[in-house]
Order: C-alpha cells, then structure tokens, then sequence
C-alpha cells in the first residue's frame, strides 16, 4: 500500500493523507481539551454510553436488513426504512388499545410479544409486497433500476400511510413496568433502555445463528457469493432472496417496536432519518456483511452519542449537539479512506462484478 | 485596452439589471383604470378574488397551519364569503414547517397570477426564504404565525419589502418568558435549547439576553436538530450545569422528545421545563404525554380578560364549524391577517363599467403597511415600516393534564402570568 502510494503519489494522495492527519489531530486535540477541562464526571460519560448504545442497537437492527439485501442482491433497499415505519405504526393500534383497556400493565410481557408479532409480522409483509412488484421484475435489470423503484416504493409507502392513518403523529403508552432505572453493577439505567440494549442482542444473536449454522442460512451465504452458481448446485434462488428480505423486515418490525418503547412517537415520516443512519452504519460496518452492521450500528450509535461531548466540547464549540450528524459522518468518510470496505469488509466474497 | 474595458460594462450591466430584478418585482403595467409600478390584477367580473395561503398543513406540525387557516377561513365566513361582490377563493400549499418546504410552496404560488395576496408562512423557516420569491412575483404576504425578530428586522432588505406580520416580534415573546422565570418560579440558572430555525434561535436568544439583564445565569445554549430523537445525550449535557429551568421554544415532535427525556436524565429530575408558543397545542400533549405536566409555556394571551367578547364570537363560530377547540394559539392572528388583507383590498380596488375589478400589487403592498389602528381580535393593529403590525400580548400558561381531550388554553394549560 505504501510502496504504491509512493510510486504514483498524486495530489490527491497527498490530499487525503492531509485529511486523515488534520482530523485526527482535531479529534485528539478535542477530546485532551475535554478531559482536562472535566466537565464531564464518570457517571455522565456512562450515562453517554448507555444511551449511545440503546440507539445503536434500534440503528443496527435495521441496519440488518440493508446488509444482507445488498448480500444477495447487490442491491440498496431504501425502502428499508419505511418497511421500519410500517412496522412500528401498524403496532402503535395493538398498543393504543393494550394501553386503553388497562392490559398493558396488567400483563406486560404478553402485550409487547403481541405488539412485537404485529409490527414483524406487518414489517414482512409489505417487504415482500414490495420485493415482489418493485424489485422482482427488475431483478435482470441494469443495477440503477431497481435502486431508483427502491425510492419511489419509499415514497410510496410514506403516503400510503399518511392517507390511511393521517399526518400527524401517534404516541405509545407508556407501561408502568418500564417507567424508572434498575440499578445494575452500580450504575442507573433506565428499564426501557435496558430492555431495548437486551432485546436487540438476543435478536441478533438469534440472526447469525441462523445465517451461519442453518440450512437456509447457507444457502444465504451460497446465494451472497455467486448467484448462479447457487442456482446450478440446486438452490432456488428466489426463495433465498425472499426468505432474506422477510428476515431483514422482521427485524426492522422489531427495531420498530423498540425505537417506540424509547421514543413513544410514531409518524409516517418516522422511518426516513434511521433509515439513513441505519444504510450508515450498515456501510460503515462493511455492507453485506452481518456482524458488520451490527458493530457498525453500535459504533454509530456511540459515536452520535460521546462524539460531541468528547471531541467538540474541549474545542470550545458552542452547542455541539447540533453538530453529531457532521460526527457521525466524517466518522464514515473516515473509515471509507482508511478501509474502504468497511471495519469488517467484504471478506466472504472477493470476486465482485 | 478595450477587451479589458468590455467586461466591466457587462459586469456593471449585470449588477444594475440583478439591482432592478431585486428591488422592483414584477413589470410596471397600465390595466383598465388601474396603472402600478410592479403589475396589476384584473378580475373579471363574476370571478373570485383569489387569496392564497401557505402554511403547514400536513406533517408532525399540522396543528400550527389548520388552526392559522381556520382563522382565515373564519373570516372568509365573516365576509359572507365576498369582497367587492366577488367570492372569496382560497388556495392553498403546505409549507413543511422547513425552509425547503417554504420554497416549494412560495414558488408554486408565484406562478399564479391570480394570486392577489397571501397569507403565510407558519414557520419562520419557511419565510426566510419563501416570502422573497413570493415579493419577486409582487405578492404581499401576511403572516399569522412567524416570530422570529429577523423577519421584521431593519436590516432585513428589499426583498422582504412584502412582507408583513400580525403575529408578536419573539422579541416580546421571549423578554416576557425570562422576566416570568426570574419574578415567578425565582429562577436564578438557566439553560435553552434551540433546533436551529430561525423562529426557536431568535427566541432562545432574546430569552437568554434578558435573563441575564435580570441577573440570572445561562448554563448552557444548546442546540438540536428537528428531526433527532434521542435528547438524553444533550440532556446529560445540560445536566451538568445544574439549570433550574430549561427554555426550549421548539416544535411538537423533537420538544415531546426533550420533554419526555429530560427527567430520566440523572441532574433534571427537579428542573423546570418551559417551551414557547410553537409547541402549544393539544398534539404536543399527546407528544409529551404525562411529562408534559407541570411545564410551562409562553404563548400569546388569548384570554377573554385581554381580547374582549369578540373572540368570545370567534370561539363560538370555530366550535360549531369545526366542532372542537382551537389547535393552536394562532387561529385569532390568522384571521386578523386575513381582515387587514381584506381591508387593503377593499381600500386600492377599482372597479371598470362593466364590473370587473382590478388591484395593483404595489398599491396594495402599499396600502398594507399603512394600516393603522385597525381593529382585530388580536388588538389593535398598526403596522411599522418592517412589516410588525402586532399589538403583542404574552401569557405564560402551565399545563396541568396532558390528556389531549382536556385541552382549553386559559383553564388547561392553566393561564398563571401576567
């Protein structure tokens, strides 16, 4: 890398090394000034951390779905985020009426498996609605076509949901249960916050054991890798793909139910801003590939969280708050110049059209 | 020496034509009776004089544009729905509450020529840079809703020469909200929040500023962008200069989130949250849920003690038109915009033999500015040279159930200053 780098070393080159350098001073330069003006005591940086990951994990479990799309079809969902916001709104009437019959705190785990079912189960279907008129026929198409129908079926989808359920927005109850902090290991956390952290784990755990140690899960793996060969060795090809994006929408029903449980408010525009976060993290993890988004959603979410506080605070930039998506993608345009495939890359797959 | 002189004539040429684009909107234009520097509207007899309004009605801020447009359409209503014996027609585009939404809306109604005023924006986001394309196609704009100081500022420039106001200057607004948090709950620090429009920054300011006149001390000045939904971290952040009061005058969706999370973050379990009028409204109750009880917000006075047995009538028509509560405190500013447009309208129209009616857009940009002691809901109206022509009342009101159908500024959120 090195030697070829000063064999042909541009200007561009040159440029970039610059970049890295000035943004790494910065971010040192930055976070020695915080740490020596101490604003911040122990429990506030856990406290960062704590909320950094409750969002990472809503940001990596949909980030899930991106990934392993763009595994077996070379394709970026974007109505993945939509297929988030069905999920969450539709699951916002089971909720509502839980919540108004007094079920939901009378019975809680029951009322949010039930909630959780709908929102997956809607989350799926309209995935595969969609993956059937928008993304099926186009499937031998020149590879901008089907990313262009992925945003007009995102639109689609947006107002579909603004016409049947109206513009303004919903707010889940709120169970007793969930209201408050458990004390674990000494440090406050708050219940929903702990649950969503929990709740997320256990799913993704449950995922790549699926990819990794089930039948299905290898064809998955065999479809990501060659297409056509899958298909001669006996794989049906479009089974595979269906299956991937019925996982990929589960999992972004849940992420849904979870992001209510933390932020209560559901809104037909809601699935647009992590949608965006999520394809984020899903790059920055390295895309196609499954612990990736994971640990990019995670990294993502603690970046938005810390980042502003660590490195803009002691740069005596006034309101940093303001400025954590700048954070959080020069984070990306940092990892895609030192790894431009993403912290964990494309291993499984080296040749790639 | 001549190729060097060439393009300094077509530079200056530029700027002097780029000068006339600016300041004068529109062709100077001779119809029927009728001759205006910037151009006229004819309306055939039997047509409708059509007015148009941009405002957000749709979206996670939908209150703010239909309560504003009931306001006007109210006062259609007080018309009998005529003015000159022509019908009254309104049109419409949302506006998004955003800047890019403004330009959209102010855009496609300055391709209308029919349009002989507007009243709009909600946001002032949406006028930064709506209510200069609207002026470039000669369209004079009320708004029932902006407060930002900028908006009415003297160094706002020619561009927003038609641009005018029935809503209160923030400047009022947030002096008010300090002097209430310093003689009422005796609030000594204080920190705020600002989403970065134009509205909640200029307000936060203003706040921040007399606070500090009053002795007071302004922990933090933070920022959040609209659409974030996870507060905590800045919270936390707040958290640290230990505020009694945190000012947040931003909008429903990201000022439910701030409210819903500022307890749970360790530090502001006590502390004392006010928001501003962008976010008084019985939706912003559902947004913060049970949160919300106890906060505070300054919002203009619509009590019956300051605007008098006329709004009591108003009240009255909404109810039974629309059958339930204002949504937002903007309605009564909404048709006062739309009675001073009609009023100009009435004062600069001719009329030809045979019944047609035409109104020039500088006369009645003119005629707007110059309105003086008028009569509205809202107070008496006289409009300065900026384009600010509310007659501003504040009221600080604090909310004591968040179920939305309890709803009734005055009773609940409980008016309890001045």
């Amino acid at each position: 890398m090195r030697g070829a780098w000063a064999r042909k070393g541009t200007l561009v080159d040159l440029y970039l090394w610059a970049f890295r350098v000035v943004v790494i001073l910065v971010v040192i330069w930055g976070t020695f000034g915080t740490l020596r003006a101490g604003t911040y005591s122990r429990e506030h940086w856990i406290d960062f951390a704590v909320f950094g990951l409750s969002q990472g994990s809503i940001y990596a479990l949909i980030a899930l779905g991106y990934t392993m799309v763009y595994g077996v079809l070379r394709m970026i969902n974007f109505a993945h985020g939509e297929v988030f916001m069905s999920g969450a709104y539709t699951a916002y009437f089971v909720a509502d009426a839980f919540g108004r019959s007094g079920y939901l705190n009378r019975n809680p785990l029951v009322s949010y498996l039930a909630i959780l079912v709908v929102a997956m189960l809607t989350s799926t279907a309209i995935a595969l609605v969609v993956e059937r008129l928008a993304y099926r026929p186009l499937r031998r198409a020149p590879r901008l076509v089907p990313l262009i129908s992925a945003i007009g079926a995102s639109f689609f989808l947006q107002y579909a949901f603004r016409g049947l359920y109206g513009s303004g927005f919903k707010a889940y109850p709120e169970p007793e249960v969930l209201k408050g902090k458990w004390v674990i290991a000494g440090i406050g956390i708050l219940r929903s916050q702990v649950i969503v952290v929990v709740g997320a784990a256990l799913m993704l755990l449950v995922l790549y054991w699926f990819v990794m140690r089930t039948k299905t899960g290898m064809a998955m793996r065999a479809v990501s890798e060659d297409k056509d060969a899958a298909a001669l060795m006996g794989i049906d090809v479009d089974r595979v793909i269906v299956i991937t994006f019925a996982l990929g929408a589960a999992m972004a029903g849940a992420a849904g139910v979870l992001y209510a449980l933390v932020f209560k408010q559901v809104h037909f525009f809601m699935g647009f801003v992590p949608g965006i976060k999520a394809f984020t993290a899903a790059v920055l993890g390295g895309i196609g590939n499954v612990p990736g988004a994971m640990l990019g959603g995670l990294f993502l979410g603690l970046v938005e969280s810390v980042g502003p506080a660590l490195f803009l605070d002691g740069l005596g930039i006034v309101a940093p708050y303001q400025l954590k998506d700048v954070i959080a993608f020069t984070m990306l345009v940092m990892v895609l110049i030192f790894r431009p495939s993403g912290i964990l890359g494309e291993r499984l797959v080296v040749k790639k059209a | 020496m001549r190729r060097r002189r060439f393009p300094w004539f077509v530079i200056s040429a530029l700027v002097v034509g780029a000068g006339f684009y600016v300041a004068l909107p529109g062709f100077a234009a001779t119809v029927g009776p009728v001759t205006d520097s910037i151009g006229v509207v004819k309306i055939a007899k039997g047509q409708p004089v059509t007015v148009a309004y941009w405002m957000v009605v749709a979206g996670p801020d939908a209150s703010l544009g239909i309560d504003t447009r009931r306001g006007v359409e109210i006062a259609m209503e007080g018309k009998g729905g005529k003015l000159l014996g022509h019908p009254i027609k309104l049109i419409g585009e949302d506006t998004g509450c955003n800047a890019e939404g403004g330009v959209t809306a102010a855009t496609k109604l300055s391709a209308n020529r029919d349009i002989v005023a507007a009243i709009g924006s909600n946001c002032s986001s949406e006028a930064v840079p709506g209510a200069p394309i609207l002026w470039k196609a000669g369209i004079s704009t009320v708004s029932p809703s902006n407060t930002a100081p900028k908006l009415t500022a003297a160094d706002r420039g020619p561009t927003f020469d038609g641009y005018l106001r029935t809503a209160h200057n923030d400047k009022v607004q947030g002096r008010v909200a300090a002097e209430f948090a310093v003689k009422v709950p005796k609030v000594k620090r204080a920190a705020t929040i600002h989403d970065g429009s134009p509205y909640a920054e200029g307000l936060a300011n203003v706040f921040a500023e007399t606070l500090k006149k009053l002795g007071g001390t302004i922990t933090a000045q933070e920022a959040v962008s609209p659409t974030d939904t996870d507060m905590r971290p800045v919270l936390t952040k707040i958290a640290v200069g230990k505020p009694e009061l945190v000012y947040y005058p931003i909008f429903i969706s990201a000022g439910g989130h701030v409210t819903r999370q500022a307890k749970e973050v360790s530090g502001l379990a006590n502390v004392k949250l006010m928001g501003a009028d962008g976010m008084f409204s019985p939706d912003f109750m559902k947004a913060a849920g049970d949160a919300a009880v106890g906060m505070y917000h300054s919002s203009p006075d619509l009590s019956p003690e300051a605007l008098g047995p006329k709004y009591k009538d108003f009240l009255d028509k909404h109810q039974k038109k629309y059958g339930e509560k204002p949504l937002a405190p903007f309605h009564a500013h909404g048709y006062d915009a739309a009675n001073m447009i009609f009023a100009a309208i009435e004062k600069v129209a001719m009329k030809d033999a045979s019944g047609n009616t035409y109104i020039g857009r500088k006369a009645l940009r003119d005629a707007l500015f110059a309105t003086k002691n008028f009569k509205g809901l809202t107070g008496t109206l006289t409009c300065d040279k900026f384009g600010d022509c509310a007659d501003p009342k504040i009221a600080i009101y604090q909310t004591e159930s968040a179920d939305p159908a309890k709803w009734d500024p005055g009773k609940n959120p409980k008016k309890i200053y001045p």
